[in-house]
């Protein structure tokens, strides 16, 4: 397996060992057909260093705009958050410095360079051209990047263009990791070094945050899940925890029985 | 306010824009080769048509006159016409374009005129024609001679002076300078042609920042950077107005440039009257500067006007089809400019576009009135800013970045 991962020190312990802190979380938005709509309702969860949480939900669940609000891409209506203790209402540019966020709609500039694409974002980070010109060669090299280092992005092959969004996320080295569905309509390999890397995050310390509806992901990955249905967290725990409570081994069905009941009603409303 | 972000964020848009082979085209080929390819046209076809219906010696038939063999003779013998034997449906031939104009000689003429009065010779034509009013005023000019000649006779006759039938001479007089002559004729149009080329430099490069940005799937990317939406915003603004100040600036070198080419090719010569000098249509620099310098406000307006509604946009088709109109919209006031009769006033000067082509016609005539210039240069300038300032806030609001 590829190292991603620098040896930096992008972690941060918060005072109990809490990095990403939900409170009371919660996105309303108006809709024409619908009216008003809860996308998250009053979410809260917490998030440590070293482990991988995993939002695990069914399409139009709440995930992506729960993930886009921590990354502070989205203001939340009600309640809030902290990333290694920056509120994303009142510091968000200090909470985005502190956090990578990636998804398969975070997409590449076609007409730069891999190399400009990734310097770019590492200078909006502050970094000064030393830090920069270092952190840069290191990444390139540890995800083998060189060979398209000056090729423009829309030249690029899904696998490289996935790189160079790592290569994205990473120049900052930030001690947050957000991946909303990071997999979604990528083929196995690539999807593969995406998970690969995801679980590099985890082992090299850094809080990491990811949704999914893949039941296997989480098996392989998730030390945390939360199970997410119309806006709501309906349960969380460890793997080990939910099945002890459902009294299921299959997380599918574990899924399965404890969304049900609000799916239906959700239908018919 | 961070410059050092907007920098970061303009330079990165700059890279981007150079690559970009439409945003060339429209920002460096559109505004070099238009005028010249506009007038070049223009003025070739117009002095095309004019010099061929000059030199065209119009066929024209003679009505009646059977009895007056006289005037028939002289008719037949001018040069400027060429007279064909006369048809019954001379009056259809003349709407068919077969000729261009018919002499209608009332019976009797010649003896009515020993008497004294022959009545009226009337001249057909089809009327708003080019070349059938030209072949009338050849007709009328030799026919108001002919009339001078016999008047003179008679005088002569009676011996009685030639002045008593024209006791004073008349003679038109251009006192105007040829700056002014050229203003007057190319004020207007150039400040059509300048809001023309400050919004389409400024259209495309917005539409490919924002719009273009959501339909790359970018937008969420740059967003979960550190910038802010403001230094955002303000990098991509900058760039957009970078795009339309070129693509003014290179409209007004290239339009200087091709009217001192057009004028050094007397191109312009056959368009002009007989004997009078041709229409002047030099600018100077002073003009092509002034006018330029009343452009960058008005960049600064399309810029951020054109940003926010391409905001809107989810593609960069969509993102067109909202500002194509905005393209008509904006060609209304630079056309009311140009009508004759429409003058700067005081309430004119505050209305948005239509000053600053007010104010062009005035600048390059060579008028410098200085209170209507900080007035219009204030009053755009204000615009402009409500226009940056709703850029900037359009772009903090979720609903408008994340429209579904």
């Amino acid at each position: 397996m590829v190292i991603f991962l620098l040896g930096g020190n992008g972690k941060y312990d918060g005072r109990d060992g809490t990095v990403i802190e939900a409170i009371n979380l919660s996105k309303r938005f108006q809709d024409k057909k619908r009216g008003e709509v809860r996308a998250v309702d009053d979410v809260s969860f917490i998030c440590r260093p070293g482990e991988i949480y995993g939002l695990l939900g069914a399409n139009g669940a709440g995930k992506t705009t729960t993930l886009r609000m921590l990354a502070t891409i989205l203001e939340p209506t009600d309640g809030t958050a902290r990333l290694c203790g920056h509120d994303i209402v009142e510091h968000p540019e200090r909470v985005r410095a502190n956090c990578g966020f990636l998804s398969t709609a975070t997409a590449l500039y076609p007409r730069l360079t891999a190399q400009e694409l990734v310097e770019y974002f590492g200078k909006l980070n502050g970094l000064d051209s030393a830090t920069l010109n270092k952190r840069v060669d290191d990444i390139f090299a540890r995800l083998d990047m060189n060979d398209f280092r000056d090729r423009r992005c829309d030249k690029l092959s899904t696998g490289m263009k996935q790189k160079t969004s790592i290569a994205r996320t990473l120049v900052h080295d930030p001690p947050v990791m957000i991946f909303d569905e990071p997999t979604l309509g990528l083929d196995i390999m690539t999807a593969r070094t995406i998970i690969d890397f995801i679980r590099e995050c985890r082992d090299r310390g850094k809080t990491v945050i990811f949704s999914t509806h893949v039941m296997r992901e989480v098996e392989k990955l998730c030390d945390i899940v939360g199970i997410i249905q119309g806006g709501k967290m309906l349960a969380e725990g460890t793997l080990e925890q939910l099945r002890q409570r459902h009294g299921e081994n299959d997380l599918e069905e574990i899924f399965v029985k404890i969304v049900t009941p609000h799916y239906a009603a959700q239908e018919k409303a | 306010m961070s410059l050092r972000n907007i920098g970061i964020v303009y330079r990165k848009e700059l890279t981007e824009a150079l690559r970009d082979r439409r945003t060339l085209i429209t920002t460096f080929l559109v505004p070099l080769l238009m005028i010249p390819v506009l007038g070049a046209g223009f003025t070739g076809v117009m002095s095309a048509v004019i010099g061929s219906a000059k030199k065209e010696k119009p066929q024209v038939m003679i009505v009646g006159g059977t009895d007056s063999p006289a005037l028939v003779a002289a008719l037949q013998q001018y040069a400027k016409i060429h007279v064909i034997p006369t048809a019954s449906d001379w009056r259809n031939q003349i709407v068919e374009k077969e000729i261009r104009a018919a002499v209608e000689i009332p019976a009797g003429f010649e003896t009515g005129l020993a008497k004294g009065h022959a009545g009226t010779i009337k001249i057909d034509i089809y009327g708003g024609e080019l070349k059938s009013e030209l072949a009338a005023e050849n007709i009328e000019n030799f026919l108001k001679e002919y009339r001078d000649g016999i008047a003179t006779q008679r005088l002569a006759a009676n011996h009685l002076p030639a002045e008593l039938l024209k006791p004073f001479d008349l003679k038109r007089q251009n006192v105007a300078s040829p700056e002014k002559e050229a203003g007057a004729i190319l004020g207007g149009i150039i400040a059509y042609v300048l809001i023309i080329m400050c919004l389409n430099g400024a259209m495309h490069p917005a539409i490919d920042l924002t719009a273009g940005e959501k339909e790359r799937g970018t937008m969420e990317t740059i967003l979960s950077s550190p910038v802010s939406r403001t230094h955002l915003v303000l990098g991509k603004f900058l760039l957009v107005l970078t795009a339309s100040l070129i693509t003014a600036a290179l409209l007004m070198v290239s339009m200087g440039v091709s009217f001192t080419i057009l004028q050094k090719s007397h191109t312009l010569d056959q368009m002009a009257d007989e004997g009078a000098p041709p229409p002047q249509l030099t600018l100077g620099f002073g003009a092509i500067a002034s006018v330029f310098i009343m452009a960058v406000p008005l960049a600064v307006l399309f810029s951020a006007g054109v940003i926010t509604i391409a905001l809107f946009a989810k593609s960069h088709k969509e993102a067109q089809s909202y500002i194509s109109p905005l393209m008509f919209l904006v060609v209304i006031p630079a056309v009311a400019a140009m009508l004759p009769g429409v003058d700067l006033t005081p309430k004119l000067a505050i209305v948005p576009l239509l000053n600053v082509s007010l104010l062009c016609k005035e600048l390059v005539t060579g008028e410098y009135h200085w209170n209507y210039i900080a007035l219009i240069f204030g009053s755009t300038c204000v615009y402009a800013a409500a226009a940056l300032y709703l850029a900037v806030k359009m772009f903090q609001r979720e609903s408008v970045l994340f429209r579904s």
